[in-house]
Formats: C-alpha cells, structure tokens, sequence
C-alpha cells in the first residue's frame, strides 16, 4: 500500500465515522430524507458565500453552507406548519427550488470559474493526496485530512456534550420540553452540526452520497443495536468498514470510490438486514428447533 | 427577444418547438401522477425512484451496448422498479422507517449506479451514449422522435389511470376498506407506483435526476390548494406542470446560458408560491385576513356578563 492510498482510507473512515454518528439521530428522528434535502441546498450556499467572498478556500464557504442547511430545515418547518403540504411535500418542494437556483447561478455567472457541479455532486476522492497542506514549507499531509478529522472532531464533541439532551429529545420529545430541556434550541444546533457535516464530507464523496454514509451505517446499525450507544458505535464501525472496503472494490474495479463506498454500504445492510441476530429476515423465518 | 418573435418561435422554431411540447408532455404526466403520490404521502418516492434508475440504465447499456432511448426505459424501469420494492420490504419487515428506507436505497442504488457507471466509461465510449446527462437533463438535444415517444408513453399512462381511476381513488383515499372491498391492493399499489416510475422516466431527458421529483411534488402541491376533488386535482396538477414546462422552455430560450431543467423547476415552485398565499379557501394571506377579522370581531363586540 503506498501512501496515497492510505491517506485516501484514512481519509474516507473519518468522514464515514462523521456522518454515521449524526446519521443514527437522522434514522432515529425519522429525519432522514432531511439530510438529503440539505446536501443538495448546501450547494446554493457554497455558491452565495463564493459571489461574496470570490474564493473557492475561504471558511466563509462552509459558514455559508451551514447556514443554507439550517434555511433549508426552516422552510420546510414553516411549510410544514401552515398545513397546506405534509412534511415530505415540503422536504420535496423546498429542496429542489434552493437547488435549481444554484444551479442557474452557476452556468450564469460562474461559467468560468472552477465550481465544478458534478465534482460537488459525486466527489472525488482519489484526488484528495494531492491537495496538500504546507507549515513552514514542511508536508503536512492533505488538507481533506485535516477537514475529515475536524468535522468528526466537531460531532464527537457535540454528542458527548448534549448526549443525554440528544436522547432524550429523540426518544421523548414532550418530555423534554416539559422538563425545559428547549429541544427547538437542540434541534436547530443539531441541523447546524449535519450541514456542517455535509459541507465537510462533499469534497471527500460528493453530496448524494454524504447521504449513503448518513443513513445507510446507522439503519444497518438499527437492525444490530437495542442502545443508544451501541447503535452509535456500530454505526461508525459500518461506515469505516464501508469506506475501507468500498475502497478495495474502487480499486480492483478501476471506479468511482465514492460510488463503490455506497455500494458496500448497501452490501453490508443487505447482509445485516438478512442476517442480523435477532432481527435478520433470514434469521426470523427459520423455523424453532424442536 | 421581443415577446412576440418569442411566440413565433414557439410554434416554428424547431429546437424550441420541440423542447416546449416535451416539457409540456412531461408536466401532465407527471403532474397527473404525481396528485397520487402526493396524497399518498409518497412525494419523496420520486426522488428515490428517479436516483435509482442509474444503475438500471448503465446495466442495460452494458447489456445491449445500445443507445435506443427505449433500452434506457426499460432498464430505468427494471431498477425504478427494484428500487420500490426494496423500499416497501425494508418498511414492511424491519423496523426502520420509510424515510430511512428511501434515503438508504436513493443513495445506495445511486452509488451502485455511479460505480457501474466509472467502471463502464473505461471500457467503452459510454461517455458518448447520453449517460452523464443523466444528472441534470438536457431538454436541448430533445429530439422530435423522442417527443412523439415521450407522448405514446405518456398517452398509455395517462390512459391506464383513467382506465383505473376509480380503484385508484379507492387506494389513495382508505387503502383499508379496498381491501376488506376485495381490490387486489397489492397489485393495485404496484401498478400505480409503475406508473410512477414511467413518469419519472419520461422526464429524466429533460430535467434530469435531481430535479425530477420537483416535476412530481410541486404541480400536485400547487393543485392541492384550489380544490378538495381529486377529479379537479389531478386535471389542475396536469396543467400547472405543463404551463410550467412551457414557460421554463420559453424563458430558458430567450436568456443566454440558463439550463431548461431548473428554470421549470423554478416556474413551478411560483406557481406552488402563489397557490399556498393565494389560493381561494386555502390560502395564507386569506386565512390571516379572516384571522384579523375575526379578532376585530371579538375586540368590539360588546360582551355581555
């Protein structure tokens, strides 16, 4: 293995890790389809803040991201609650209006520049070794490193902070109302955190699949765990097994990695949802032994 | 461009003509048929469904090595398809819910897709066959083959709801008391949901994957507010989509550098706009009004003890 190719795995376990532990709080939600609706509308975002700031590395581009994934979250609230459409409808016409816009802007005003759609939608990770950081005129490894690690450094932070805040608004959001926990206050922080993620994860496997590491390792998760914790640890464990694997299947096949992480995603929900102890279709049809 | 030249060309400008009416095709159908999944709560089926045709499609060039429009729809269909049942046995046997099991397989299926894709593009001249338009359509290259076959397609559709409709409603409406009626549900839900797929085929050309589910969601969201029948639902859904289709067409042609795909998309979503503000009954700015009233009222009435 050389160490390109180490970096790269190295790379897509952290940021397999990052979304699956956000991911378990999406499945458990029943907000799934949400971060769907925000990987798309991240992009409008990067856009906004790029005509602000002309730079394609300012952090303001991430700010920006974030704060679209929040808008995004919040009109469909405000959809949702004037009851004209049910929460898909508004998750279905929000999502994709923010992201024609982006897209319109885009091949208008930014023909020229290097804000490449199909890069920000598949990803390319293969080319993550090249970008790399310099301190003090001395390699400092790949700057997708330094953004994986961080992203993953933020969610584990949030989670330990909040984790009781987290469960308890997951599993009971009236009581956390009631006990004064402000779940709208966690609710809105916790949307900040995924897009963030998002952002984080677009530039390692593109904005559809941050959707495949966000939901399939945690639904896979779901069919092994009974506990909060463990599902968070399963998860994470699915997703570098994803990542690392998917990467072995890129490699032989001569693919996309980014494709070929979400396939063995799939691979390995497929196996737990046949399989799993206790829950696996399999293993519920087999008859009792005598 | 004057409005005029506009419409002239509208009627004898061949590239416009014939993106205008594939729009416009597209907009009924899926308009139509997207009233159904709307009620049915399944307006992020056709995000899932218009994702996971990829690989149906890259399989199917693989296969045939063929780039006749209707061996992309059937293997669209064949993974539409596969893509819904997955989602309606993970929902049925395991505990996960439906939106997990859209975004599990959306994601999935695409990814499988995109792998096959990368893999079949070094193999082959595969860039050339259409397959990256996927993503975002090119309404442009529309050709009037691929109208007239996008209207027989859309015509059979379209005529099985009809032929349907009644039991179709029935579905839609109390899925229950079908049942306990006799209807065979099962096919009935796999027959509609067929039909979705077709529509969502239909339009992957001209506004491409990701702005597809709009092409569902929005004309039926729009229709939604301006009546309680699904009789006048599904025929208002109809036109919004194809008044949208034609405009964006329109619009798309008269700026320079402005891709058909989103600005439909945008044209609908003012239509969705304005419907959830100003429609009769329904609508926001009513109900404030009524509300404001309402609140007039009770200041000034004079309350008796």
């Amino acid at each position: 293995m050389s160490l390109a190719q180490i970096e790269i795995q190295v790379i897509a376990a952290l940021v397999a890790t990052a979304c699956a532990l956000p991911g378990v709080f999406l499945v458990l939600r029943r907000m799934a389809m949400m971060s769907d609706a925000i990987s798309h509308t991240v992009l409008l975002g990067i856009v906004l803040a790029f005509f602000l700031t002309k730079s394609l590395t300012s952090p303001l581009l991430i700010a920006g991201a974030a704060l679209m994934g929040v808008l995004t979250v919040s009109l469909v609230e405000l959809l949702t609650r004037t009851q004209l459409v049910r929460e898909d409808a508004a998750i279905g016409l929000v999502f994709p209006a923010l992201f024609s816009i982006a897209i319109l802007l885009i091949t208008r005003f930014a023909g020229n520049v290097h804000l490449d759609v199909d890069a920000v939608l598949l990803g390319e990770l293969a080319f993550a070794p090249f970008n790399r950081i310099q301190i003090f005129g001395v390699d400092a490894g790949p700057a997708g490193l330094y953004v994986s690690g961080g992203i993953l450094a933020l969610n584990l932070l949030f989670i330990a902070i909040f984790y009781k805040e987290l469960k308890l608004a997951t599993f009971d959001p009236a009581l956390a109302a009631a006990l004064g926990f402000a779940p709208g206050v966690l609710h809105y922080a916790f949307m900040t955190l995924v897009s963030v993620t998002a952002v984080g994860a677009f530039d390692a496997v593109g904005s559809v699949l941050v959707v495949a590491f966000m939901i399939a390792p945690p639904a896979a998760a779901y069919l092994l765990a009974d506990r909060l914790s463990h599902m968070l640890i399963y998860a994470a464990a699915i997703g570098v097994l994803s990542a690392v694997s998917g990467y072995w299947l890129a490699y032989a096949l001569d693919a996309s990695i980014a494709g070929s992480m979400a396939t063995m995603a799939g691979v390995i929900f497929l196996v737990c949802y046949l399989f799993a102890p206790a829950r696996g279709v399999m293993i519920k049809r087999r008859p009792v032994q005598a | 461009m004057d409005i005029g030249q506009l419409f002239h060309n509208l009627f004898f400008d061949y590239t416009l003509r014939t993106v205008a009416l594939g729009a416009a095709i597209l907009g009924v159908v899926s308009g139509a048929l997207g009233a159904f999944a709307v009620l049915r709560r399944q307006s992020l089926l056709g995000d899932a469904i218009s994702h996971a045709a990829l690989p149906g499609i890259v399989i199917a060039f693989l296969l045939t090595r063929s780039r006749e429009p209707v061996v992309f729809l059937l293997g669209a269909l064949a993974a539409g398809w596969a893509a819904t049942l997955s989602i309606a046995a993970i929902t049925r046997t395991t505990r996960i819910k439906d939106d997990s099991a859209l975004g599990l397989v959306l994601s999935v299926f695409f990814g499988f897709g995109l792998m096959l894709l990368t893999f079949a593009q070094k193999l082959s001249d595969a860039r050339q066959a259409g397959l990256d338009k996927f993503l975002f359509g090119q309404a442009a290259t529309l050709l009037q083959s691929d109208v007239i076959a996008m209207a027989t397609v859309g015509a059979l559709a379209l005529g099985t709801t009809l032929l349907f409709w009644k039991e179709f409603k029935l579905l839609t409406f109390d899925a229950d008391y079908a049942a306990s009626l006799g209807y065979p549900v099962r096919t009935l839900d796999i027959l509609l949901t067929t039909l979705l797929v077709v529509a969502i085929v239909i339009g992957l050309q001209t506004v491409g994957v990701v702005l597809m589910s709009a092409m569902l969601v929005a004309p039926a969201a729009a229709a939604r507010q301006w009546t309680n029948r699904l009789e006048t639902m599904v025929g208002l859904s109809g036109l919004f989509g194809a008044l949208a289709g034609v405009s964006g067409a329109l619009i798309s042609s008269a700026m320079e550098k402005t891709p058909t795909g989103p600005v439909i998309v945008l044209c609908i979503s003012a239509l969705v706009l304005v419907s959830l503000l100003f429609a009769p009954a329904r609508g926001v700015v009513w109900r404030r009004l009524r509300d404001l009233r309402n609140q007039r009222r009770v200041r000034t009435a004079h309350l008796q003890p």
